[in-house]
């Protein structure tokens, strides 16, 4: 099954090759048609239930999906949160929201790929987020700023985190927190401006200004929004641990290919141990990077409490393909600095996944502290 | 209208190939697999004609190892309704294959018959014109353009030299070439829905073929390494070179 998935993506990959990204990432612009293919095609509805209209399919399908994607030069970073932003919804909404939106996302005519946490002053530390959403009758007045919420501009709804007890008044300081589902089509009082980065990725600052959120928006049980968000984020963890792992393969055959190719003193490069060994190396810490992904994903998908994994596969599978991506580059000498070879965007892109959506630090203290009882250091 | 299609599980077009140390074939193991891209616009077309409403149903055979599902899969993903393997462990040459396809042409009764004009493994290009000659139906090889009206092919023919267009009597042998179509990749509701389509087993000797190989690989070995160019510095030298050196002009 996942094999027939990863043939198809890969056959729908091929008609977008490396010139369409490259053009898109000297542009800085969003790759409608690609996300179109695959929205088309049924591949964003992976995690649907079928009685919503979706494939019902578990982690594992949707790795593979995310996994071709990126192994096959493209990059999923523009609609990859279509997959998966939903199981907030899906898990923690009512009957009537889930109704009201799932059908509608699964056949990709409503996009759910915005998710609010980040702000400027609150990034590790997601319980500081000074975002607050205030209960008035039948609304939640929401006033704040957040920063890094990519594909903002890409999304007719967001998923909103905000405080809404304040973090003096609260026995701990992750709740009072609460997750909103926010119609972008229809709020008043946003602002959206997008953040020029060193990768093609649409991100955004987004500002609320007396934004009136429907009380029926709220997901879950109000203050809870902590609790709510982090099965979420195991999803995205372990789907972008998956993107990592699609890179690091795109690197590492671009790699030993070039390496066979390339003729130096007379000899392919190669033939010389100094270039063979970090591909090698590369390699094997992305093969060992998988197991931690299947694992993740199995235990996601089993209902089992994957935290730890989740954080691992995230952990193992960024740096090896940020090993990859550096000996990708310097396999390539100076080409590798040429748009045209796909390397140099490939090294911007990956490097994101060691800072985002949670650094490798954060990723370290919480297994340090939260899984081997170390002291807690915050 | 009933259409068969053949479909080969090969190297996938991307792989570069690697003869075994002894020289007894090809090296398949761990090596990444695909259906033959010639097939798959076999099955391409077959799925335009069942949209044009020209097609009633689709059946995608496969011969060889178990593995030929997972070829088949693909066929049923991109929208054949139902599939037939033939299941066989050892080398199956083209006149098996056209033998078996004929068996299984008898039961199925198709109106037309859709393969691939060649497969990129072993680049035979025999079994279509061998099945036109064993049913005694008419081809039409390396068709790049399809019309069906009035029980008849009209096919255009990719030939050195040009494009030759010819009719044919339905049922009638195509075998596709490159420009036919560009074939569709399945979206994930079809690949849900393939799991539930019928593969219906089969094997030579329920067929009444013997599928033992005629000809013996005797020895396969790599084309020989490319060696490096040289550079000349005028048109003059290079002239020269030509008719000195290479002797061409
Ligand atoms: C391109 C991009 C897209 C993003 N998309 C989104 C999005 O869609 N939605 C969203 O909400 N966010 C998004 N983010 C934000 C991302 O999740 C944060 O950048 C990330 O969580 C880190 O937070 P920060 O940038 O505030 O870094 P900080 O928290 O300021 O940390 C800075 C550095 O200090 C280290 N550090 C901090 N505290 C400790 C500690 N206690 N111990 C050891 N080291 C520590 C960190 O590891 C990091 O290296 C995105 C970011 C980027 C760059």
């Amino acid at each position: 099954m996942n094999d027939e998935i990863r043939r198809s993506v890969a056959a729908l990959c091929a008609r977008f090759p490396g010139t369409y990204w490259q053009d898109l990432d000297a542009r800085r612009a969003y790759p409608t048609d690609f996300v179109a293919a695959l929205t088309q095609a049924g591949y964003l509805a992976a995690l649907i239930p079928e009685i919503y209209g979706g494939a019902g399919l578990g982690l594992g399908a949707a790795a593979a999906i995310l996994e071709e994607v990126h192994k096959s030069g493209g990059n999923g970073a523009a609609c990859h949160a279509q997959l998966y932003t939903m199981g907030t919804l899906l898990r923690h909404g009512n009957t009537a929201q889930k109704d009201a939106y799932l059908p509608a996302i699964a056949r990709g005519e409503l996009r759910l790929q915005a998710f609010g946490v980040t702000e400027p002053d609150a990034g590790s530390d997601t319980s500081s987020i000074a975002t607050r959403a205030t209960r008035s009758g039948d609304v939640y007045i929401v006033n704040g700023r957040k920063l890094w919420t990519s594909r903002a501009g890409h999304s007719d709804l967001m998923l909103l985190l905000a405080r809404t007890t304040p973090k003096e008044r609260v026995a701990k300081r992750t709740d009072g927190l609460s997750v909103f589902l926010v119609d972008l089509r229809r709020a008043q009082g946003v602002t959206i401006a997008p953040v020029p980065t060193m990768i093609n990725h649409a991100t955004c600052e987004v500002v609320f200004e007396d934004v009136a959120v429907p009380a029926a928006n709220l997901i879950g049980e109000e203050g809870k929004g902590f609790c709510h968000i982090l099965d979420g984020m195991n999803a995205e963890r372990i789907l972008i641990a998956a993107e990592c792992l699609g890179d690091a393969r795109w690197f590492i055959a671009k790699a030993s290919q070039y390496a066979k190719d390339r003729v130096v003193f007379g000899r392919p490069i190669g033939q010389n141990q100094g270039v063979q060994f970090p591909i090698a190396r590369a390699f094997a810490a992305t093969e060992a990077a998988a197991l931690m992904v299947a694992q993740a994903a199995a235990l996601f998908d089993a209902n089992g409490a994957c935290g730890p994994e989740a954080n691992m596969a995230k952990l193992l599978a960024s740096e090896a393909s940020w090993a990859a991506a550096d000996t990708c580059l310097q396999t390539h000498g100076g080409f590798g600095f040429a748009t045209a070879f796909d390397v140099e965007r490939k090294f911007r892109e990956t490097r994101l996944y060691q800072v985002a959506p949670i650094s490798t630090n954060l990723i370290l203290a919480y297994l340090a502290e939260h899984v081997l009882g170390l002291p807690r250091s915050y | 209208m009933k259409v068969l299609v053949a479909v080969k599980r090969v190297i996938d077009y991307n792989v570069k190939v690697r003869v075994k140390a002894d020289g007894s074939g090809v090296d398949l193991a761990n090596v990444k697999m695909s259906m033959n891209p010639f097939d798959e616009i076999a099955v391409e077309q077959a799925i335009r004609l069942k949209e044009a409403g020209v097609a009633t149903e689709i059946v995608a055979v496969s011969l060889g190892i178990e593995q030929c599902q997972e070829t088949l899969r693909t066929a049923l993903a991109m929208g054949a309704d139902r599939a037939i393997h033939v299941h066989h462990d050892g080398e199956l040459e083209p006149l098996v294959v056209a033998k078996l396809l004929k068996a299984i042409i008898a039961t199925e009764q198709p109106g037309l018959v859709i393969v691939g004009k060649q497969a990129i493994d072993d680049d035979c290009n025999q079994t279509g014109q061998m099945l036109a000659g064993l049913l005694g139906w008419p081809q039409g090889t390396f068709v790049s353009r399809l019309k069906l009206e009035n029980g008849k092919a009209l096919a255009t023919r990719e030939v050195d030299g040009g494009l030759e267009n010819v009719e044919l009597t339905l049922p009638a042998i195509l075998t596709v070439d490159l420009r036919l179509n560009e074939p569709r990749y399945a979206s994930l509701p079809n690949i849900m829905k393939a799991r539930k389509k019928p593969i219906e087993k089969r094997t030579p000797a329920e067929l009444g073929v013997d599928p033992t190989p005629r000809l013996k690989t005797l020895k396969v070995s790599e084309p020989p390494k490319r060696l490096a160019g040289v550079k000349v510095d005028s048109v003059a030298a290079l002239v020269t070179k030509l008719k000195q050196e290479a002797g061409v002009i």
